[in-house]
């Protein structure tokens, strides 16, 4: 069978291809006009390719982390293909099968990677159409594809796999593309249920720890005890005696043990643990007055934005300024999954399993620690736990690369302990705002001067320092200074620019080059805090104009897909008719457009306050969405659900917890988490249609408004404000007592 | 050193030290996938399986208390290809995101519908409790919990 130009053969069921990467100047300037990532790799058969047999194979860059990644890609794939989205075989993240689309991040696939499969099913079908236009001698306008295959007003039908021999697909994309109409739709749109569930509720093989290959060994590692510490002496031969034991690695401050089975692994990982003697520092800052720490560490002031006000810029009589500073703790990711990578060395060749968000860039990093050619290196990623952005998986990629180094042949499987990857994750940073605006006669906002304080959001692998394990080697990569870049879609920056239609707005990044904590991206970065202080001060500034929340919101947007946002969630809550809350009830509403591109979002939610414990609980949350072209809603509702419960619990109860030397929150007792008796009685989501219209990422856009309509619903409640994430017990109890 | 494990009404015997988790000797012995290590220390319930009737985090229970004990893990209630009234409801509600903590959510719920086919969403919260969720699908746990409930007694009543 001649399907491409490329070797590709389906042997029992394993798709086996074997293609040279297509030279980096087809990904340059030469296709700007490419949608979504098809600039990245603008060959059709990069992305769809069909065997002999019919069979769809589609190829995306991106990969599942929990989100439906897989069933909104073969819904888009299906539509344009006319086939059904169960028929095709998705191919995810895979260096050495799908094209490089950098990271599954920033609620980027469906936008990029949606868009480019969407753009070559399209453009795949219609040249099906032409090769059976030609082997009919009919014209193309008179044909159409049908599940599978083309067929002729006649009734004549030739299936994709009859088609595709003698039409190779290796040719690159055309900037438009015949799309279909959004009227004419059978799959995108579509509640198709998720095709990675019935695995998941059945015990089937769904994730990287469930991997077991043949010979396969179990590693653990032993990490220091703190953040600098070094290793003073350890005795290797007391875990390398002990049953099933094959060896236990050193590398400078490196240490690892690995055996025949899991648990012999374990009990040597503590036997090597309590053989080993460290050396530590007191480096941390003090928990407790950390705000004051971050804003007086050394800072790179980066301009967002400075829109002056147009008019005089003199205060007109009857305008009053307030002011506000908020403050979020380091908050962990917390899988429920612990780290886990499977590798194996073979030959002169790597290949590693793991749950990377970017098995390309971790690629670079993983070749630059191993001094290997990256195309010596195969990332193949393999499901993990949900991530919510960058977690411990490149790291537990790079301990298990290490330690396969060290047993050539052999499939080495590494995962973290749950206290490695409480401790040893990239916090989402701890972060300070201050706002100051100012209100006129008339009660709207006539200047916004916003400023955070905040390290980066993202040290995520291309080079080797952002690996962990890079970094305690006897010969380390050591980390790389921070830059502070100030880009349309925002780091700790993102979403630091209110949407609302403010005449001056000046908005300041303090750059924090220091560290005193190891972070990186935690889903949603910086629109998680600055969404919380943006719509907690709108809230305030409501209250000082006199003016309902939702109509002062109404009022400064111009955007009419905001306005409608803001409005269902309102109508769908009940707004204007639940004036009067219950004693010790309270309401309140948070909207944002994500990173002001993706989808909009507004929360309207209710909670009651337990005076005597401090407690603050969720009773019901309200949300509207508008992502676009919705692909499959009920994935947008379950990542909305999703959001809104998580962003709930990051900002009642999450705090990573220390001491002048250690990370002390080290499991779910340490860092507690929502859980079931604590759950509102109702969420609910509803959706804008908006067809016709471009995809907008939604997986992250919860997580701000979220936190914000909480805030604004605590503060009704009792009376006060909470600017402090968490707000525990603790805190409100505290606060109570100070009001009182 | 061998042991017998009766797990879904299978004998199985196991050679693996008396002290091992019995977390590990499912996933690895005997190949299950469904129970998952989440945090070896009973704090989570990824590892949730069901033990003459009683939820149990096998990550802290070890091999040697287990003779003669029926073990229940999710790969016991039915398949992809006929998947039992807990799975049936858990995929029709899409009650799922990572899916991680979603085996130990079902052994709990098993359990529970065992000894109380209809339960309130108060009961369901309370059952459980000792399971963590990442995700935020608790929402849709409680209704697929509810939903499984209302199939088994659709089942019984026939």
């Amino acid at each position: 069978m001649e399907l491409t130009r490329r070797d590709f053969c389906l042997t029992g069921g394993a798709l086996i291809v074997s293609f040279a990467l297509v030279p980096r100047l087809l990904e340059s300037a030469d296709s700007p006009q490419l949608p979504g990532s098809l600039g990245r790799n603008p060959y059709l058969d990069s992305w769809i390719r069909i065997d002999a047999a019919g069979k769809v194979t589609v190829f995306t860059g991106k990969a599942e982390l929990g989100q439906g990644i897989k069933t909104a890609i073969a819904q888009i794939a299906a539509e344009e293909l006319d086939v059904a989205p169960a028929a095709i075989q998705l191919i995810t993240a895979d260096t050495a099968l799908t094209v490089n689309e950098g990271y599954t991040a920033g609620s980027h696939s469906v936008q990029d990677s949606g868009t480019a499969v969407r753009n070559a099913a399209a453009q795949v079908r219609e040249i099906l159409i032409a090769a059976a236009a030609k082997r009919w001698h009919l014209d193309a306008s008179q044909l159409r594809a049908q599940q599978g295959a083309v067929v002729a007003l006649d009734g004549r039908s030739l299936g994709y796999g009859q088609l595709v021999a003698d039409e190779s697909l290796h040719v690159q994309a055309q900037p438009q593309s015949k799309l279909k109409a959004s009227k004419d739709f059978a799959w995108i749109g579509k509640a198709v249920q998720r095709l990675d569930i019935p695995a998941k509720v059945t015990g089937g093989a769904a994730y990287v720890q469930d991997m077991r290959l043949p010979g396969m060994v179990h590693a653990r590692v032993v990490r220091p005890p703190s953040f600098g510490a070094t290793l003073a002496g350890v005795d290797l031969s007391q875990a390398e005696s002990m049953p099933g034991v094959i060896k236990a690695l050193r590398d400078g401050d490196f240490l690892a043990v690995v055996a025949k089975q899991e648990f012999q692994a374990v009990q040597a990982m503590q036997k090597l643990a309590s053989s080993a003697t460290w050396v530590e520092n007191a480096s941390l800052p003090s928990q407790a007055g950390l705000p004051s720490h971050l804003m007086a560490l050394p800072a790179e002031d980066a301009v967002v934005i400075d829109q002056p006000r147009e008019s005089d810029a003199a205060v007109s009589p009857g305008e009053r300024s307030l002011e506000a500073t908020f403050t979020r703790a380091y908050q962990c990711h917390a899988s429920m999954g612990p780290s886990c990578a499977v590798a194996q060395l073979e030959g002169d060749s790597m290949t590693v399993w793991n749950h990377s968000q970017g098995v390309f860039p971790n690629r670079a990093a993983l070749a630059e620690l191993l001094a290997m050619p990256a195309e010596k290196i195969r990332g193949i990623h393999s499901e993990g736990a949900g991530c919510y952005g960058h977690n411990g998986a490149d790291d537990v990629a790079a301990d298990a690369a290490l330690i396969a180094r060290a047993l050539p042949g052999v499939p080495v499987r590494v995962q973290w302990m749950r206290e490695q990857e409480h401790v040893w994750e990239p916090f989402g940073p701890a972060m300070v705002s201050k706002v100051r605006a100012t209100l006129d006669a008339q009660g709207s906002v006539t200047q916004w001067r916003y400023e955070l304080w905040s390290n980066t959001h993202s040290t995520r692998p291309g080079p080797a320092a952002s690996l962990l394990p890079a970094r305690l080697l006897a010969h380390p990569f050591p980390p790389r200074p921070a830059r502070v870049e100030i880009t349309p879609e925002g780091s700790g920056d993102r979403n630091s620019i209110p949407l609302y239609d403010f005449p001056g707005k000046h908005v300041i990044w303090h750059f924090l080059k220091d560290m005193p904590l190891r972070v990186s991206a935690l889903r949603s970065l910086g629109a998680y805090m600055n969404v919380f202080s943006i719509e907690s001060f709108m809230d305030e500034l409501a209250q000082a104009a006199g003016i309902d929340p939702v109509a002062f919101r109404l009022k400064h947007l111009k955007d009419p897909r905001a306005q409608d946002v803001v409005r269902l969630a309102a109508q769908k809550f009940g707004w204007a008719a639940q004036r009067a809350m219950p004693r010790n009830r309270g309401r309140g509403f948070a909207f944002a457009r994500y990173k002001n591109l993706a989808a909009y979002c507004a929360v309207a939610c209710e909670v009651s306050v337990e005076h005597e414990s401090g407690t603050i609980r969720l009773v019901r949350a309200v949300a509207a969405v508008d992502s676009g072209e919705i692909v499959n809603p009920d994935g947008v509702r379950n990542q909305t659900e999703g959001g809104i419960l998580q962003s709930i619990s990051w900002t009642l109860y999450e705090a990573v917890k220390f001491n002048d030397r250690r990370i002390i929150s080290t499991d779910w007792s340490t860092y507690p988490i929502l859980r079931f008796a604590s759950i509102p009685d109702s969420v609910e989501v509803h959706l804008i249609p908006r067809p016709g219209e471009a995809f907008l990422g939604a997986g992250e856009a919860a997580q701000g408004p979220a936190a914000a309509a909480l805030a604004n619903a605590a503060a009704d409640a009792l009376g006060f404000r909470l600017r402090d994430i968490p707000f525990t017990p603790d805190r409100v109890r505290a606060a109570l007592n100070h009001s009182a | 050193m061998s042991l017998r494990l009766n797990v879904n009404g299978r004998e199985h015997a196991v050679a693996a030290d008396p002290r091992t988790p019995l977390l590990y000797v499912l996933r690895n012995d005997l190949e299950l996938n469904a129970a998952k290590y989440g945090c070896g220390l009973g704090q989570c319930g990824a590892c949730t399986v069901v033990i003459d009737g009683v939820a149990v985090f096998s990550c802290i229970t070890p091999i040697r208390l287990l003779e003669g004990r029926r073990i229940t893990t999710l790969e016991g209630l039915g398949t992809a290809e006929k998947p039992g009234h807990l799975q049936q409801a858990f995929i029709e509600l899409q009650a799922a995101q990572c899916g991680y903590c979603i085996a130990g959510m079902m052994m709990r719920a098993h359990a529970l519908l065992t000894m109380n086919s209809n339960p309130s969403h108060a009961e369901i919260r309370t059952a459980l409790q000792p399971n963590l969720c990442r995700c935020g699908t608790h929402m849709r746990i409680v209704a697929a919990v509810k939903r499984a409930g209302e199939l088994l007694r659709g089942a019984t009543a026939k």
